[in-house]
């Protein structure tokens, strides 16, 4: 709505039912059926008996949602990538998809550089214009939920086990995360073999030389 | 025990050193440290690494949480002047001691958005 101007003092330009036209107020009111409409409001909780002896108020809950993270533009599934941090600096790997968290599930794969499925942050990466089809390749079962570290039972320890010291857990990767790095090399390798090099580009690290000057390279 | 790194040396950082602190004729100010970044010998040249990460490496005598090699973090804030001098601010500040030493300037966090425009 445009402010209001005043042709001379007590006289505005625009008289009341004009700006009341103009709001346009009068569609929203025709539209709910002549009110205007009311959020509901959550039942009413029942007043305390007491008046309460602090004077805190309760914290609002914050409604406030995160935006879903922004992939970045060069970033797009098959995408080649270079890992910069962790155990598996260095190593050109593909990017699979990005997951709700806004991590970027990426594989080696496995086979040709030995990175498995894992979770990336994409600050930690950098994207390379050299791009695998990977229509094939079934990514659906992956989600944050699947990366989720297994949460320990304890149990009840009798009195003779008390005193014992804790029998070393394995911690082998389970059968079936097995299986799915499997299934998933299986498609992704056909679709790297059907290009020359790509192969040995996947399996090669990339490190600085002596004289390269990362802000002048184009990836 | 922890295995070393095997197989080919990757180095994913480029190298850089430390100049001194920010200053004035008779003033320095120890939270701004100066460096240069191998390579980089323009204003122009900064704006990639603006906001990358530097960690200044080195040994000390006593050793803590297992070993003697101790580590200050930093970032690169911005420019300093036209030659490629790199302006940028540690967890910590810097010893003096560390004048002249080496850092290593990181390639993340890898992003356009961090990119300081003139």
């Amino acid at each position: 709505m445009a402010p209001m101007s005043k042709m001379a003092l007590g006289i505005k330009r625009a008289s009341r039912s004009h700006t009341y036209h103009r709001r346009g107020l009068w569609a929203i009111k025709a539209k709910h059926g002549g009110a205007f409409p009311k959020a509901e409001k959550p039942a009413a909780v029942a007043e305390p008996k007491f008046y309460p002896a602090d004077d805190v108020k309760p914290r609002t809950v914050s409604t406030r949602k995160p935006h879903p993270t922004k992939l970045r533009s060069t970033i797009t599934p098959g995408t080649v990538l270079i890992l910069l941090a962790g155990r598996y600096m260095g190593k050109r790997v593909v990017f699979l998809k990005q997951l709700k968290s806004g991590l970027l599930l990426i594989t080696g794969p496995f086979k040709i550089n030995g990175v498995p499925i894992r979770r990336v942050n994409q600050t930690y990466v950098i994207a390379t214009s050299t791009k695998v089809d990977i229509s094939k390749v079934n990514v659906q079962k992956f989600d944050d939920k699947y990366f989720a570290r297994e949460k320990k039972t304890r149990a009840k320890k009798t009195e003779g086990e008390l005193f014992e010291s804790e029998k070393e857990a394995t911690k082998n990767l389970p059968d079936f995360k097995k299986d799915d790095q499997k299934v998933i090399d299986a498609e992704l390798i056909k679709a790297i073999v059907a290009v020359p090099d790509l192969k040995n580009y996947l399996g090669a690290r990339f490190s600085l030389r002596d004289g390269d000057k990362p802000h002048e390279m184009t990836f | 025990m922890v295995q070393g790194r095997q197989g080919q040396r990757v180095r994913l950082y480029v190298r850089g050193t430390i100049l001194g602190y920010k200053r004035s004729k008779s003033n320095q100010y120890e939270g701004t440290s100066l460096l240069q970044v191998e390579g980089v010998n323009t204003k122009e040249d900064v704006s990639y690494y603006a906001g990358k990460r530097i960690a200044y490496v080195y040994k000390a005598k006593t050793k803590s949480s297992g070993t003697t090699v101790r580590c200050i973090w930093g970032k690169v804030t911005r420019p300093h002047g036209n030659s490629g001098v790199v302006r940028a601010r540690f967890r910590s500040n810097l010893p003096a001691t560390s004048m002249g030493k080496k850092v290593r300037v990181f390639m993340y966090p890898s992003s356009t958005f961090f990119a300081y425009s003139i």
